[in-house]
């Protein structure tokens, strides 16, 4: 990749699994972070992760990536957290403030 | 064009997987995906790599895009069926890229590559083999491109169509919401776009809404049928998947997408920005 990351840079999900580039600032973005786990509390790969807003419209999704973790940048306030898998659908939610939140999110089959 | 045309089920997919004449398309920005796992006998287009100039800020030309289909083994006569990740966004884009260089036959899965998974259809790491071709691609067609002067000349004239998220619209956040925020241009949106998110035209699953659903979707966020419509989003993938709902499923004439998006737009010197939850005046 040749274009400078901040101009031609994509839409697409950054790799879910390696840590938070060392560009963000922990003191001004807010990141949401979790890992998507079944009933049997094994984390979930693959997951679809979509993040709504808090009047319930789609904010953004990632996938889990195989150890079940997702991430996303954000902004302080109250956000669902939406998982779809093959092993079911589960929800959380979250009120975030600047820096790192933690949610965990549990998938049921249905 | 329409439905019957434009897209197919994964439940067709899945019946044709073998049927001659049909070449299954993965696109992707990040390929990793692809790499683990893919629908079986897809080959796959990097959006970075495949289908962007490597140095000048653009996409593939007409011989670029000639000598990569080539290479690949799809040929014109090909009926090229497209699927991806993030509800389809690269594939549409893809989609787009095919109709601009004048492909006859080409279609998307619906839902792609989410539906593909949430369905537990299978998967394989096998890399299809397909003979080189000589493809040939014709001149662009510009009337599905949009450049950035004519977005500016079309504030208060014809239909804008901002499909970022709210939050990007109103100028809060400058890029979607599972990428880091730092960006060089300046938040907001063109004056007297609408904003309606891409996702408001697809399922949770990832599945396109029906006709009737989308009609009155843009209906309501105040779309007017008899003026042209150019839709953007960030870089120009996002509209590209409601470029795809407006102009291939919907009917709409005079559907085009900008490509530069946001990124070029609100980089601009000079130009209008308008800030916050309205579409504000020209």
């Amino acid at each position: 990749m040749t274009s400078p990351s901040n101009i031609a840079a994509g839409c697409a999900a950054p790799d879910q699994s390696a840590p938070i580039p060392a560009s963000v600032d922990l003191h001004r973005e807010t990141v949401l972070t979790g890992i998507v786990s079944n009933a049997e509390g094994e984390p979930v790969g693959g997951a679809y992760v979509r993040l709504l807003d808090s009047s319930g419209e789609f904010t953004a999704e990632v996938v889990s990536s195989p150890e079940g973790v997702f991430r996303f940048f954000a902004a302080p306030g109250s956000w669902t957290l939406r998982a779809l898998s093959r092993s079911g659908n589960g929800e959380a939610v979250v009120d975030a403030t600047v820096g790192l939140n933690e949610v965990g999110l549990t998938v049921n089959p249905a | 064009m329409s439905r019957d045309t434009a897209l197919v089920s994964t439940d067709w997919a899945e019946q044709n997987l073998d049927t001659p004449g049909l070449v299954f398309v993965e696109v992707d920005e990040d390929t990793t995906a692809y790499d683990g796992g893919h629908i079986p006998g897809a080959i796959k287009l990097d959006w970075k790599k495949d289908l962007q100039d490597p140095v000048r800020r653009d996409f593939v030309n007409q011989e670029q895009f000639a000598a990569l289909l080539s290479e690949r083994g799809i040929s014109n006569d090909d009926t090229v069926i497209l699927y991806g990740g993030n509800n389809n966004w690269f594939a549409a884009y893809a989609y787009w890229y095919f109709k601009l260089y004048g492909h006859e036959q080409v279609k998307l899965i619906d839902g792609g590559r989410k539906k593909w998974e949430l369905d537990a259809r299978p998967y394989t790491k096998d890399i299809p083999v397909r003979e080189k071709t000589s493809y040939v691609a014709k001149a662009p067609d510009l009337s599905i491109r949009a450049f950035r002067d004519e977005v500016v000349a079309a504030i208060g004239v014809k239909n804008l169509v901002d499909v970022r998220s709210p939050d990007e619209f109103a100028g809060r956040l400058l890029a979607p919401a599972h990428l880091p925020q730092e960006q060089s241009q300046r938040g907001g949106h063109i004056p007297t776009a609408i904003s309606v998110p891409w996702s408001k035209a697809a399922n949770e699953d990832g599945t396109f809404k029906s006709d009737d659903e989308l009609a009155k979707i843009y209906g309501e966020a105040g779309l007017d049928g008899s003026k042209d419509t150019i839709a953007y989003c960030r870089i120009g993938e996002r509209s590209s998947h409601t470029w795809f709902v407006l102009r291939e499923l919907l009917g709409q004439e005079n559907v085009k997408n900008y490509d530069g998006s946001w990124t070029e737009y609100g980089s601009l010197i000079g130009v209008p920005i308008a800030l916050g939850d309205e579409p504000g005046k020209a």
